[in-house]
């Protein structure tokens, strides 16, 4: 397996030693390196996310998608962006200036932030605290301020009650999301991201073989709650544009509103990568035991198999989204508090009565 | 290293955000006019402020969220050591288990989790 920390040692050596450079440049040129990869990584991903949207929603519906904008369309998300950078940005009148400013950065905030918390291959974490999975979740939860600030800065009735319908969901299925993590968490260990997936290579190790029965019914529901946190699927009622126009954003014009797009997407792209890296092994390859089929795939490299793992499980979600109707308010907040809340309650004490007899493979 | 880094990755987001609007400023179009301001209730003038009171459920779910999750973080540091412990871990978390399904339950028989 490609150990992609000897090219950061390298960098890191290059700077130091080759050039001379003392502490301070070498650093700020390093966290200059990140951002900029960080950018282009998240740009990246949210144009093809977005056509993948286009393209699996429209195949759902028997429709063809964007098909005029380059071949197949594949340019569409191009035009869109530029349309959005040439749209004016005003607010409404009477808003709450700061609140309706400050909204945007906070919801990027918290989709940058737990984006920067996926392990890419082997060595390629760019956060990796010791505390990984638990900082994780408090990162994303900063987004539901975003989203609460948003709705009710704008003096839009349909915002404030997009706002309110929002943060009740998202607060509520934090829950069972931080349930379900610390139920992986039981199994592994620790909490840091790259030790999650390290306690995961070897034959049959990845954690849904791991915890047989209560990880896969873990793994199950992170992904209901996942999708609600993501703002997706059947539980998209905060910006239920039938009933809500656009929920808490619309009254963001151009950019503004590309933000809370941009942040969609890439959310479920994380929600995606977190179910990947904690339930199925991050960029740790299938390995079945024998040594000949071990060996190829090894020699596949990790960040394939970390985003092909995660596409499918974003196709999943997307299959999903087109899938199943949209919930109403009470049926949302029932599934999450009396069904999803015992069951992870349930499942913990499952998980932890087969690590502390040692019944996990 | 990590807290420069974990700096660095909210900046980025900032730089992000002040960068796309820069530019959005530059090149977008600018002009204005009164009814422009007005808050978007698809064609009809909005009657009195927005900021009206809300449905009291949505409180009501927010306190209970406060309760659970500040009991779900204790169970982090837990979670961690529970290989090493084995069933003492088992024993040791019980209680404190206990009294969050006791919770949940004491909630759901007073009818909290319902959406009146």
């Amino acid at each position: 397996m490609f150990d992609f920390s000897i090219v950061t040692t390298w960098f890191d050596s290059l700077l130091r030693q080759t050039l001379g450079l003392g502490d301070f440049w070498s650093i700020l040129i390093e966290c200059i390196l990140v951002g900029v990869l960080i950018l282009a990584g998240y740009a990246m991903l949210a144009i093809v996310l977005i056509f993948m949207e286009r393209k699996v929603c429209a195949y759902f519906q028997c429709r063809l998608g964007p098909m005029r904008v380059g071949p197949w369309g594949i340019f569409q998300v191009f035009a869109d962006v530029l349309k959005m950078l040439i749209k004016e940005i005003f607010a409404v009148d009477k808003a709450d200036k700061l609140l309706y400013c400050v909204a945007p950065f906070l919801v990027i905030i918290a989709s940058v932030g737990t984006f920067s918390f996926l392990p890419w291959n082997k060595g390629a974490e760019i956060l990796d605290f010791n505390v990984g999975i638990f900082l994780l979740t408090a990162v994303s939860s900063i987004g539901v301020i975003g989203i609460f600030m948003a709705g009710w800065g704008s003096n839009n009735k349909y915002g404030v009650v997009s706002a309110m319908r929002g943060a009740v969901q998202l607060i509520s299925y934090e829950m069972s999301l931080g349930l379900c993590l610390v139920t992986a968490v039981i199994l592994t260990g620790t909490m840091q991201v790259s030790g999650i997936v390290e306690a995961q290579t070897g034959p049959w190790n990845w954690l849904i073989f791991q915890g047989h029965v209560p990880a896969i019914i873990a793994f199950l529901v992170f992904l209901v709650a996942g999708n609600a946190e993501a703002n997706r699927g059947p539980f998209d009622l905060a910006e239920a544009e039938s009933e809500l126009t656009a929920g808490y954003h619309t009254e963001y014009s151009g950019m503004g509103f590309g933000f809370y797009y941009l942040a969609e997407y890439l959310n479920l792209f994380v929600i995606a990568g977190i179910a990947t890296t904690v339930f199925l092994g991050g960029w740790a390859p299938v390995n079945i035991g024998i040594e000949a089929f071990d060996a190829v795939m090894d020699y596949i490299p990790g960040i394939v198999w970390f985003l092909g793992k995660t596409f499918a499980i974003v196709w999943l979600l997307m299959w999903i989204r087109w899938t199943y109707p949209r919930l109403r308010i009470d049926q949302i907040l029932k599934l999450e508090w009396k069904y999803l809340m015992p069951l992870c309650l349930l499942n913990l004490v499952l998980m932890t009565i087969i690590v502390a007899f040692g019944w996990h493979f | 290293m990590y807290f420069t880094l974990f700096i660095t990755v909210i900046l980025t987001a900032v730089v992000l955000v002040v960068g796309a609007y820069v530019v959005a400023k530059l090149i977008g179009p600018r002009s204005y006019n009164p009814v422009k301001g007005e808050p978007f209730e698809c064609g009809i003038p909005t009657r009195g402020t927005s900021w009206i009171p809300v449905h009291v459920g949505y409180y009501l779910f927010a306190i209970l969220f406060l309760m659970f999750d500040i009991e779900t973080v204790f169970l982090y540091p837990w979670a961690v050591v529970v290989k090493q412990f084995g069933a003492m871990a088992l024993c040791s978390i019980g209680f404190f288990m206990l009294v969050l399904v006791f919770g949940l339950a004491y909630a759901w028989r007073k009818g909290a989790l319902e959406w009146k």
